[in-house]
């Protein structure tokens, strides 16, 4: 299509360039922490934005060691492997519920699922930051990891039944009839079928996890308890003269979620947007 | 998230609210070519934003598996036990809601009568924090804010959106890969992304002071997140750069959808390509446009992370919305029973946004 253009075919020149000055836009201030993660700190007050002429990998231990990045992301890591866990069989059993079980009063669940969705975290933070204090889940990470449960799941439980709806009922009716009773064909019938949308929930889970600030922010206070994201923010303003440290360690922070997102593109993206449909 | 996945995870999940609505949307708008199978997924999901609307059109079609069970006893006795173990299936999912959502929300409503400090007993005060809702002018400036926001988030993104769309949609080779690219700003944490941002715009050696020694006039010298004219927009500027990959990427999927036959009529017609984008890709995808709008609307009044790590709301309140207030009122000035009025108020306005998006969808969604 490329190569060989046809008389009135008009050229995809325009196209292209039009698709690379937004992709410069998108990606161009994301490099631009590459390239100062890599600097000394004084070359960057004089060149901001440029590659780096030599390269200082020593700000990667510095902000490991100064930062603390053994401790905080080692919790990010129990509070995203917990949550996707969590949300996995809290959002899998009600998505199984809400698809296969011809469950009475269903569409009035679905309503309201719907409606937490769109319901601000503010409505009821006031209450909960009080209980969380009473109920010692305050500053705990466990404490912060249901709530991150129970405010995921609404929203992954539908996006998991949209799959689900996928899968026609004979299968789990022939499993019905072979005398298997509901939890045994859910996690034998069920569950390899869905695996697509399970992994789907459980990465978006994790991203949601990983990068969550204003929930980590409210609920744990402890630096030795702060998941990265919020030491993060504690690191920037200790270290704020010194961009290269601050942005070696903001690549520590975003190097995973990018990561997994590229080898997972396809899933992610078909998980938020072609999930509902076919 | 700008969405700002302020509200953290709960905005984070409606994020992905929308996403799964605008894909059913998109589907719904595909819906003619649609098979059998097709049209009952999309007519459940799509039944799940509109409740009453669809509600009866979902259930209609699991009425004949129903009355098949209902002809006989035991077969009967099998729906009704099965109908018992489905709820207990949703027990994990309603329990931790009705603990973490339902129990605090109602709860906040209670105290938005009192005035209680946070720690200690609460007093029944009335109305009296509605009635400091209406003179509160640093509340009222935050609100405005909001809704320059609002205004700023479907214009700029939206555009920007449309146009990578669109453009992606004409082309094969590398699609794939400026779509990834457009993504990532989406998926880095919003403290990354505020922190770059906050480097970019600093005055001493950010972008504006690059071009400052190049010669270009005014930008070399300012404080773009440190000034009161312009710090609302700075940090909105920041947001809708993170976000704009994220509605691309949604609108391709759903420029896919549209059907080709109808480009292949426009062409017959003789229709330019901008003919073709207004009369053909655009009204393809208005079911979606409009859904991601809605989501839009609410994620913006529960904006928060990114105008906190980088102004604090300031200088000045200057770049103060009304997350920001609540969160400032409840936890630094313990003010927890005017703070529940702010998240009740907050709450009040998203279901204002939903009631809206319905009357939308009554009058001419279908059309």
């Amino acid at each position: 299509m490329f190569g060989k253009r046809k008389g009135r075919e008009p050229s995809l020149i325009p196209y292209y360039f039009v698709l690379i000055v937004l992709a410069l836009f998108a990606i161009g201030p994301l490099v631009t922490v590459v390239f100062n993660s890599l600097k000394a700190n004084f070359q960057i007050g004089g060149s901001p934005l440029t590659p780096p002429t030599e390269f200082h990998f020593s700000n990667f231990v510095d902000a490991w060691q100064q930062g603390d990045l053994a401790t905080t992301m080692k919790n990010s890591a129990i509070l995203t492997v917990g949550t996707i866990i969590g949300v996995c069989v809290i959002s899998g059993l009600a998505a199984y519920a809400l698809s296969h079980l011809n469950l009475p009063g269903g569409n009035a669940v679905i309503a309201w699922l719907f409606l937490s969705i769109a319901l601000p975290v503010q409505l009821f933070l006031v209450p909960l930051f009080f209980m969380w204090s009473r109920l010692d889940l305050q500053d705990n990470l466990f404490g912060l990891m249901i709530l991150y449960w129970a405010l995921d799941s609404p929203f992954l439980t539908l996006l998991l039944r949209s799959f689900l709806m996928k899968i026609p009922k004979d299968f789990t009716e022939a499993a019905r009839l072979d005398g298997a009773n509901e939890l045994q064909v859910m996690t034998r019938v069920m569950l390899p079928l869905a695996m697509p949308g399970v992994l789907t929930v459980g990465l978006i889970a994790g991203l949601n996890t990983w990068n969550e600030f204003f929930l980590a922010r409210t609920f744990i206070q402890s630096p030795d308890k702060k998941p990265i994201a919020t030491s993060f923010l504690s690191f920037q303003e200790e270290f704020h003269t010194d961009w290269a440290l601050t942005s070696a360690a903001a690549l520590f922070m975003l190097a995973p979620a990018v990561i997994l997102f590229l080898f997972m593109q396809r899933r992610f993206v078909a998980g938020l947007t072609s999930g509902g449909i076919k | 998230m700008a969405v700002s996945l302020p509200a953290a995870s709960a905005g984070a999940s409606a994020t992905g609210g929308d996403m799964r609505g605008s894909a059913t949307v998109a589907a719904a708008s595909a819906g003619a070519s649609a098979t059998g199978g097709d049209m009952r997924g999309s007519a459940t999901v799509a039944a799940a934003p509109t409740q009453t609307s669809s509600a009866p059109r979902a259930s209609r079609l699991r009425i004949p598996n129903r009355s098949r069970g209902a002809r006989s006893g035991p077969a009967r006795r099998a729906a009704r036990r099965r109908g018992l173990i489905a709820w207990l299936f949703l027990v994990p999912l309603l329990g931790l809601n009705v603990w973490i959502v339902i129990g605090p929300a109602i709860a906040t409503v209670y105290y938005s009568f009192t005035d209680w400090t946070g720690i200690g007993p609460a007093e029944w005060i009335g109305f009296e924090n509605y009635e400091r809702i209406l003179n509160d002018s640093r509340l009222h400036d935050a609100l405005i804010h909001n809704v320059i926001w609002l205004v700023l988030f479907l214009t700029i993104p939206c555009a920007l959106a449309l146009l990578g769309a669109y453009v992606l949609s004409q082309v094969k080779k590398y699609q794939m890969l400026f779509r990834a690219l457009y993504f990532i700003p989406y998926v880095v944490a919003s403290v990354v992304n505020a922190f770059l941002w906050t480097a970019l715009m600093s005055p001493t050696n950010g972008i504006g002071h690059v071009l400052g020694e190049m010669g270009v006039p005014w930008i070399g010298d300012v404080a773009l997140l440190g000034n009161t004219d312009t710090s609302l927009y700075a940090v909105n500027f920041v947001v809708n750069w993170h976000f704009w990959g994220f509605l691309a990427v949604i609108f391709l999927a759903a420029m896919q959808n549209v059907d080709p036959e109808l480009y292949d009529a426009a062409k017959v017609d003789g229709a330019s390509r901008w003919q073709q984008f207004t009369h053909v890709t655009l009204p393809g995808i208005r079911p979606t446009v409009i859904f991601l709008a809605l989501m839009s609307a609410i994620w913006t009044l529960k904006a928060f992370d990114y105008v906190w790590i980088m102004t604090g709301g300031g200088p000045a309140n200057s770049s103060e919305v009304i997350a920001t207030y609540m969160y400032k009122t409840a936890l630094l000035n313990y003010e927890a029973g005017y703070a529940a009025t702010l998240g009740l108020s907050m709450a009040f306005m998203t279901i204002i946004v939903l009631a809206f998006y319905q009357v939308i969808r009554r009058r001419g969604w279908e059309s």
